[in-house]
């Protein structure tokens, strides 16, 4: 999920952001609104098979799946207690098959290209006082410190875990707001320095 | 040139910097001083990141107070940790970023990014996600999203802490071969020795200012 961007020249790297996001939001929408199970098997099969169309690797496409395994567990069990087999495996064949599509479209798309489409599309708000730009940017933030946060966070359970207290919500929590909001301060003179005017 | 006029600066009670008055007209310049003397402050003033409490900078005639954006653009702030600078997750991106800001044509983007990784030997990292660059690349992609920009003067805020010795070393060529006029603020001694300049910071005062045979020499005796 880190590796958000995986370099390439297919097809489906070549096509429109827009696009992409079009695709992605129809197919979303199709799997709610025909809710069987042969047609969440069969879209989840059409999107794994758009992998290797885009270049990309079984291994990529499972390193989407896997940090979400125990979700897929946790939702399995329940809906198999309350609705049964089929529809526990259906509910979880459609979170994956979303999963990966949402996740191709990350892995095929350049973010400050999909940042562009993102402002773009949201220009139709700029009367209502919302500036499209700020949330490309948020939006590009996001995506940068998904990987920096989990750093922070590897390096505080470190730290606390050799004085004992791995086990201490508080004691990991702390420090990793205390770092994150002096962080937020730099990125925010960053910016600044670097011409940004919103 | 830069001008600090009669500059005080204080967060609430505490008082960082006291009084300094002084024109920065070399090319190289390093500030000097242990943690919480007040170098970094300094080096903030120097783009409008910090507004002074009292007094004014100036930057070629433009005051930080009322001209900051401009500044800005004229001087490139390189922080301590390029993690905080870095914005964007993959490194052409961030590259541009600056440039998109200031306006910069696609084309000139392009061309400029080709020039930047081909100076620093990063061409092959162009589409390489930023949080998985060493710690080198990172500072290095930090500095180029600096100078594409092409400001005057280039600030940098302990840029080498972080690094081991071999991106310390790297790092350090690239600093010395700017053509910009460098305002360095650093704890790394070796790195002064060819600077026109050094001003030695302590508890918020300039205690010398000198060329670095004789500031240098002062510091560690002061720190000693």
């Amino acid at each position: 999920m880190l590796d958000l961007y995986s370099p390439g020249t297919s097809p489906i790297h070549r096509m429109s952001p827009g696009a992409k996001i079009l695709v992605m939001m129809l197919g979303g929408t199709g799997l709610f609104v025909f809710d069987s199970l042969p047609i969440a098997c069969a879209a989840f099969v059409c999107v794994l098979a758009l992998y290797p169309v885009a270049g990309l690797t079984a291994k990529q496409a499972w390193a989407q799946i896997r940090p979400l395994l125990w979700i897929f567990g946790i939702f399995f069990a329940l809906q198999w207690w309350l609705s049964g087999l089929t529809v526990a495996a259906f509910v979880v064949i459609r979170l994956a098959t979303l999963i990966l599509l949402a996740s191709l479209v990350t892995l095929t798309t350049r973010a400050s290209d999909m940042i562009d489409t993102i402002t773009r599309a949201l220009g139709f708000l700029r009367p209502l006082g919302v500036n499209p730009a700020k949330i490309g940017l948020a939006i590009s933030l996001a995506l940068r410190f998904i990987p920096v946060l989990a750093q922070i966070t590897r390096e505080v359970r470190e730290a606390q875990k050799t004085r004992g207290l791995e086990r201490s919500v508080i004691a990991t929590a702390m420090p990793m707001a205390i770092r994150t909001i002096k962080m937020a301060d730099d990125i925010s003179d960053a910016i600044e320095s670097r011409g940004y005017r919103p | 040139m830069i001008e600090i006029k009669s500059v005080t600066l204080a967060y609430q009670d505490r008082v960082v910097l006291r009084d300094l008055s002084l024109g920065i007209s070399e090319r190289r310049i390093a500030i000097v001083g242990a943690n919480g003397s007040g170098k970094s402050s300094f080096a903030r003033l120097l783009n409008g990141l910090t507004l002074p409490t009292t007094g004014d900078v100036l930057v070629d005639g433009q005051n930080t107070r009322s001209h900051g954006k401009d500044i800005r653009q004229n001087v490139g702030f390189v922080f301590q940790n390029p993690d905080n600078q870095i914005v964007f997750p993959v490194v052409e991106e961030d590259l541009a970023f600056g440039m998109k800001n200031l306006g910069f044509p696609k084309d000139v983007i392009t061309r400029k990014t080709d020039e930047i990784l081909a100076r620093y030997n990063m061409s092959d990292l162009r589409e390489h996600p930023a949080h998985l660059l060493s710690g080198g690349q990172k500072q290095l992609l930090a500095i180029s999203g600096v100078l594409v920009m092409e400001p005057d003067y280039i600030v940098l805020d302990e840029p080498t802490t972080l690094l081991d010795l071999r991106n310390k070393r790297r790092v350090t060529e690239v600093i010395q071969a700017l053509e910009q006029t460098v305002i360095l603020a650093s704890h790394d001694l070796e790195l002064l020795h060819d600077f026109d300049r050094v001003l030695v910071f302590d508890e918020g005062r300039i205690v010398a200012d000198d060329v670095p045979a004789k500031a240098i020499p002062f510091y560690i005796d002061r720190m000693s």
